[in-house]
C-alpha cells in the first residue's frame, strides 16, 4: 500500500474529499518552493502534486508555463526536483507526493536510475501527461513494479470504449481531466463534471479526483462534491507568479482546501 | 531487393506507430481518441481509390503535378563532375513540396467532417499551403508561426492573410517552430471536435510521420518514373534537405530497397555543430529523446530540456526530426551531414549563377552538399537533389547576410 492508497483510504473512513494542491517544484527558486511544499499539509492539503519543470509543456496554459520557466532558469533539474521531495520527506511521512510532469525528462535519466532515485526521495505516484494506456510498457508497468502509483488522466474525449484501456493500468486515483483544454484557461462546470464522474465510477473503485479550471474555494467546494476531491494548479502557481509570499500563497491553499473539505 | 520482404526498409511503422523503437504515440489523453480516429480514415483512405483519384486530380490541375527533374546543366559543367538532377518541387503552387501533404490531410478532414484546420509553420510555407487549400475549400484556417519567424518571413505572413489565415505570432519559447507546435497542440486539445491539425512534416504522434511521408512520396515516385525515362536506369545518389524531413523522406521512401542507390540527407548546420548548439542537426548533434507526440533525435540538454535550434533557413529551425530519419540513421540506410549558414548561402548564390534558379534557403543545404561532393565523382554518377522550395520568401533575408539594402529604389551595398 503507497502513501496515495493509505491517504484515500483514511479519508474515506472519515467521509471526506480530497484536496489536491499542484506546485512547480523550484518555482520561483529552490527555497520558496520547499517552504510552499512543507506548509501544504498545515494549509489542509490531502495529496501534493510537485511537478517536474519541462521546456515543453504541451498541456499547460500560460500560468505552469511561466512557472516552469522561472524554474528552469533559477537552475532547476531533475535532481534538485527530488532534493525537494526528499527534504520534505524528512519531516512529513505520510502526506503522498506525486510527481507530475512529461516523460523527456524521465525518459533522458533512463526509467530504471529514475525510479530507483524517484522511489528513495519519497515519490509515491507519477503523472506523466505524454504518456497514454498504448504507451505503458515505457514507464507505466516499470513504476507499478516499483511499488510507484502510476495515476492516468481520464479527459471528456475518453469514451465508453477507451475508458477501460485507460483504466486497466492506473493506481493511486483517476485524475479526471474537467474540460477538453489545457490548464489554467477554461472553468470547469460540476454540472458537466458531475454525470462524467458517475460514469467513470461505474467502471472502477479508485477515488476520482477532478482536476483543470478549478481556482476558487466556491468552485474547489462545487467540484469536490461530485466527486471524491479536486486538484488546483494554476491558481496556486498564479499567486507565486504573482509574487506573493508563501505565508500569503499557504493562507489561498487554504481557503481552497476548506472549500473541498466543506463538499 | 524489393522482392525481399525481410530485409525491407518500407514496411515501417509497425502496429504501435514504431519504426525500431522511434515514433510512438506520445500524447495526452484527451488527443488519444483522435489521433485513433484519424489513423482509421487514413487506413480506410489509403486503399479507397476514389480518395486517390482526387488527389491525383488536384495534384495534376492544382499543383502542377509532375513537377519536372531537371538535368542542372549548367551546375553540372561548373562543378566538374557528377551529372546533377533537380527535383523541381519549387515550382509547384505555392512554391514548395508543402502543398503535396497539405492536399491529402485537407481531404481527409473533410472526409472526417473537421470545419476549422489548424497548422504550425516555420519558414511559412506549410502555413501558405494549409491557407491556399482551406480557402480554396471554404474552411477556417488558423496558422500558429513563432513570433521570430512571423518577423523573419514576412511575405508568406502576408499570403496566409491574404489567403483569409489567422496567423497567430506565439511568443512562448524563443518563437520557432517548436514553439509554434506546442501551441498547436494546445489548440488542438482545446478544440478537439471541431479541428483538424494539419501538421506539416514526417514527425508528431503516429499516423502523422506515416501519412505526411505517403503523400509526399509522389516526389519519390515521380523521380523514379523520370530518371528511368532520362537515363535509363536508377540514380546513384539522392539528397535532400532536412528539418523535420518531409521533402527528404519524400524523395527518399520509393528508393528505400533499392540498394544501389545511396541515400543523403543534410541538417542544418547553422554556425557550427558543436557545443554552442547553434544549428538544427538534430541527428548530428542530438540523441534520442520523446517530444511532440514521437520518440526521434532531439536537441536536448543533460537533463532531458529540449534546446532552442538555430538556422539562417526558418524552415528547417527544428530541434527534432521526423522518427523515421532517426530509424534510417541508426540502421545506416540514409546517410546524415550538416551544412552551415554560410555553405547554404553560397549554394543559393551558385544556383542563381548557374541555373537562374533562385533557391529557398533549406534545399541550399542539400545543394552545399552536391557542391562538396560531385566535383569528387565520375561524369557518369547520377546524383538527383531535391529542390523543395523557391527562394521569394527568403530574399530578404539574403539580402541582409549578403550586405545588400533593399530599402531603396536602386539598392546599395552596405559593405
Amino acid at each position: 500500500m503507497t502513501r496515495i492508497d493509505a491517504k484515500f483510504a483514511a479519508l474515506k473512513a472519515e467521509n471526506k474529499k480530497a484536496f489536491v494542491a499542484y506546485v512547480m517544484a523550484g518555482d520561483p527558486d529552490f527555497d520558496t518552493s520547499l517552504e510552499v511544499v512543507k506548509g501544504l499539509p498545515g494549509a489542509g492539503v490531502d495529496v501534493i502534486e510537485l511537478g517536474l519543470p519541462f521546456t515543453d509543456p504541451m498541456a499547460d496554459g500560460p500560468t505552469i508555463q511561466l512557472a516552469g520557466q522561472r524554474a528552469l532558469e533559477g537552475g532547476m533539474t531533475l535532481d534538485r526536483t527530488l532534493e525537494i521531495a526528499r527534504r520534505f520527506r524528512e519531516g512529513d511521512d505520510t502526506t503522498p507526493i506525486v510527481l507530475m510532469g512529461y516523460y523527456n525528462p524521465i525518459y533522458s535519466r533512463g526509467v530504471d536510475t529514475f525510479l530507483v532515485q524517484a522511489k528513495e526521495a519519497g515519490i509515491d505516484g507519477l503523472i506523466v501527461v505524454d504518456l497514454p494506456p498504448e504507451e505503458d510498457e515505457e514507464l507505466c508497468i516499470p513504476a507499478q513494479a516499483a511499488g510507484m502509483n502510476f495515476i492516468r488522466l481520464a479527459t471528456p474525449t475518453t469514451d465508453d470504449k477507451r475508458l477501460p484501456k485507460v483504466l486497466q493500468n492506473t493506481s493511486g486515483f483517476v485524475y479526471y481531466v474537467s474540460i477538453t483544454g489545457i490548464t489554467g484557461a477554461a472553468e470547469a462546470s460540476a454540472t458537466d463534471v458531475g454525470p462524467e464522474v458517475a460514469r467513470i465510477k461505474a467502471a472502477t473503485n479508485l477515488p476520482i479526483i477532478v482536476g483543470f479550471g478549478v481556482n476558487s474555494p466556491d468552485k474547489a467546494q462545487a467540484i469536490a462534491s461530485v466527486a471524491d476531491g479536486c486538484v488546483v494548479g494554476s491558481a496556486i502557481v498564479k499567486k507565486l507568479g504573482d509574487g506573493s509570499s508563501p505565508d500569503e500563497v499557504l493562507s489561498f491553499v487554504k481557503s481552497l482546501a476548506d472549500g473541498a473539505h466543506s463538499a | 531487393m524489393s522482392n525481399d520482404l525481410f530485409n525491407s526498409f518500407m514496411t515501417g511503422p509497425d502496429e504501435k506507430g514504431r519504426f525500431g523503437i522511434y515514433g510512438g504515440r506520445f500524447v495526452s489523453e484527451t488527443l488519444m481518441p483522435l489521433i485513433l480516429e484519424l489513423e482509421e480514415e487514413y487506413e480506410k483512405a489509403k486503399t479507397d481509390q476514389s480518395f486517390w483519384d482526387e488527389m491525383n486530380h488536384l495534384w495534376t490541375h492544382y499543383v502542377g503535378r509532375p513537377s519536372p527533374l531537371y538535368f542542372a546543366e549548367g551546375l553540372t559543367a561548373h562543378l566538374g563532375g557528377a551529372k546533377v538532377y533537380m527535383k523541381r518541387d519549387e515550382l509547384n503552387h505555392t512554391g514548395a513540396h508543402k502543398i503535396n501533404n497539405v492536399l491529402g490531410q485537407i481531404l481527409l478532414a473533410r472526409r472526417m467532417g473537421k470545419t476549422r484546420i489548424i497548422a504550425e509553420t516555420g519558414a511559412g510555407q506549410h502555413g501558405v499551403a494549409t491557407a491556399t487549400v482551406c480557402a480554396k475549400f471554404g474552411l477556417k484556417c488558423v496558422v500558429y508561426m513563432g513570433a521570430h519567424d512571423v518577423e523573419r518571413q514576412a511575405p508568406n505572413v502576408f499570403r496566409m492573410r491574404l489567403l483569409g489565415a489567422e496567423v497567430i505570432p506565439v511568443t512562448s519559447g524563443r518563437g520557432t517552430l517548436k514553439d509554434a507546435m506546442n501551441d498547436a497542440l494546445r489548440d488542438w486539445v482545446t478544440n478537439v471536435r471541431d479541428t483538424f491539425y494539419c501538421i506539416g512534416t514526417v514527425a508528431g504522434p503516429h499516423p502523422y510521420p506515416a501519412m505526411v511521408r505517403d503523400f509526399q512520396s509522389i516526389i519519390g515516385k515521380e523521380a523514379k518514373e523520370q530518371i528511368m525515362a532520362a537515363e535509363g536506369r536508377l540514380p546513384d545518389t539522392i539528397i535532400a534537405a532536412i528539418g523535420g524531413g518531409s521533402n527528404a523522406m519524400g524523395l527518399f521512401f520509393p528508393f528505400l530497397d533499392d540498394k544501389e542507390v545511396s541515400i543523403i540527407g543534410v541538417e542544418a548546420g547553422g554556425k557550427g555543430v558543436d557545443e554552442k548548439m547553434e544549428h538544427c542537426a538534430s541527428l548530428t548533434g542530438g540523441r534520442p529523446g520523446v517530444l511532440h507526440g514521437n520518440r526521434t533525435y532531439l536537441l536536448q540538454d543533460d537533463d532531458g530540456q529540449i534546446l532552442e535550434g538555430y538556422s539562417i533557413s526558418a524552415g528547417l529551425d527544428y530541434p527534432g526530426i521526423g522518427p523515421e530519419h532517426s530509424w534510417l540513421h541508426d540502421t545506416g540506410r540514409a546517410q546524415y551531414v550538416s551544412v552551415t549558414d554560410k555553405e547554404a548561402l553560397e549554394a543559393f548564390q551558385l544556383s542563381c549563377a548557374t541555373e537562374g534558379i533562385i533557391p529557398a534557403l533549406e534545399p541550399c543545404h542539400a545543394l552545399a552538399h552536391v557542391t562538396k561532393i560531385a566535383p569528387e565523382l565520375p561524369a557518369d554518377h547520377i546524383i538527383i537533389m531535391n529542390m523543395c522550395g523557391r527562394g521569394d520568401k527568403d530574399i530578404f533575408t539574403v539580402a541582409r547576410h549578403l550586405g545588400f539594402d533593399m530599402s531603396g529604389p536602386e539598392g546599395r551595398s552596405v559593405e
